[in-house]
């Protein structure tokens, strides 16, 4: 079975380092324009990435249950109305 | 050899035994009775089998499957403990025992005792070591809840990651929080979620009880899974005054559910500050970079290699400057001139035009659109142009 996971974007975590390692590179000064401007522009890139992850407006509930054979479900919770 | 003298009536073990039944349980059909509880054992059946004693005296006691959900703790050895009852014959080994209704452990005291046994065993071993516990992830994105469906623990802790950081996924593990069962049920969550993988860390909790109420999270089994679980667990169990053993062996143990959801996640204002921060950052190194290397070229171009050139230009653009001056005196001469002398020229011109020249009887002779301005360069058969004023003649030279 395919994995959904195969490629697997970066977590906001990984994403939050990498954009501190790119400011601790830059900051140091000492490397070309040229890398310079490419790790600014993967630095806007996960910029971007971290926004839109924390863009989503509600939990998203999922309910897990096993079933008799020891196999994992995955219930997508209704969200409660008197919420 | 000695004689039946007595009229008694001769019975069988069956008959005895089904009369001793019919006294006992018609003598003590609904007890109340007071004891400490040793040798329990849950059978795989569901029942659950123990002695109940006190100094001098002991009896069996059965607790049936069906009555196990009814139990608002998890009984265990050594508890003193009130059980309601009736009183019952088992014919087959020809023992009384008691049939369990209920069972209620007899004040705080005793419940606090296997909490403290357990509590030293669990701190001998090393569970409650700082060492031991593991850190919590900084981000989390996929938080794992186990806890009752209709609890307040679930809903609380909702309300509270909805507000501080809505792009959570949470994954719901229902258990029963209580009474028998509760224990394992918690435990087996703990081991599935492991199990099921990608989720960052645990909340296993429920609202606040009695003593009783909570005592899943004094349990061996409980306090074992939490030990064993790869996944960072933080403990939300009950109201603030209450620690279980779990709360004890947890990575992190929150007072309430509500403060488990403050504590695991940072709100997204703040992130989305860290976020902004980095970008700003990136931004403002790049800007003042490219002001840097401005400055530089600046720089480059003040010094004298490259002023050079520059000053070479500079001379050549004066230079310019100066013949474009020139030019523009010499064209402006040359026109006041051509104008003053334009009547002269014009009658020089008209001089000049051929037309005039032919019309006083000259003729103007080519071949193939070449001028012939001498007899000696036709030759015999050569065709020729010859061009009078008002048209031309070609001809063959013979």
């Amino acid at each position: 079975m395919a994995s959904k996971h195969s490629v697997k974007p970066l977590t906001f975590e990984q994403c939050l380092h990498r954009l501190e390692r790119i400011v601790e590179q830059l900051e140091r000064g000492d490397i070309p324009l040229e890398d310079s401007i490419k790790f600014y522009e993967e630095g806007i890139t996960l910029s971007k990435q971290c926004l839109e992850k924390l863009s989503q407006a509600e939990v998203r509930l999922k309910t897990l249950e096993k079933d008799a054979q020891g196999k994992f479900r995955l219930f997508v919770e209704k969200p409660n109305e008197n919420d | 050899m000695l004689p039946m003298n007595h009229q008694r009536p001769l019975l069988t073990v069956t008959e005895l035994t089904t009369k001793i039944r019919q006294v006992l349980e018609n003598g003590f059909s609904h007890v109340a009775l007071q004891g400490e509880i040793s040798n329990l054992k849950r059978h795989t059946s569901g029942h659950i089998y123990f002695t109940l004693k006190d100094k001098h005296a002991q009896i069996s006691a059965v607790l049936w499957r069906s009555r196990t959900p009814f139990l608002t703790f998890a009984p265990g050895d050594g508890m003193r403990v009130v059980v309601t009852g009736r009183v019952t014959l088992y014919e087959q080994r020809g023992i009384y025992q008691i049939e369990v209704y209920s069972l209620r452990a007899v004040g705080v005291g005793e419940l606090q005792l296997a909490f403290e046994r357990l509590k030293r065993r669990l701190h001998e071993e090393g569970l409650f070591d700082q060492a031991r516990k593991r850190k919590l992830p900084e981000y989390p994105e996929r938080i794992g809840i186990i806890t009752s469906r209709d609890g307040a623990a679930l809903h609380d802790i909702l309300k509270i990651l909805n507000r501080r950081l809505p792009s959570l996924e949470v994954i719901f593990r229902p258990v029963r929080v209580q009474g028998e069962g509760a224990a394992a049920e918690i435990a087996t969550a703990i081991e599935d979620l492991n199990t099921f993988g990608g989720i960052d860390l645990l909340i296993v909790g429920r609202g606040g009880g009695s003593i009783e109420d909570l005592w899943a999270y004094n349990e061996e089994r409980v306090a074992r899974a939490i030990c064993n679980s790869r996944i960072p667990v933080v403990s939300a169990v009950g109201h603030e005054i209450d620690i279980t053993i779990a709360d004890l062996v947890a990575d992190l143990r929150a007072p309430t559910p509500s403060a488990a959801a403050e504590m695991v996640v940072k709100d997204r204002q703040t992130l989305l500050e860290t976020v902004g921060k980095y970008w700003y950052h990136i931004h403002e190194t790049i800007q003042s970079a490219l002001v840097g290397k401005r400055e530089t070229i600046r720089h480059l171009l003040s010094s004298y290699s490259f002023r050079k050139p520059v000053d070479l230009l500079r001379q050549s653009s004066q230079r310019i400057d100066e013949l474009e001056r020139t030019l523009a005196t010499a064209v402006t001469h040359h026109h006041a001139m051509a104008n003053s002398t334009a009547g002269g020229l014009q009658r020089r011109l008209l001089a000049l035009n051929p037309e005039l020249t032919l019309k006083r009887g000259y003729a103007i002779v080519s071949r193939n659109g070449k001028l012939i301005t001498s007899s000696k360069i036709p030759t015999t058969k050569d065709v020729l142009d010859v061009r009078f004023h008002d048209g031309v003649v070609r001809s063959t030279v013979s």
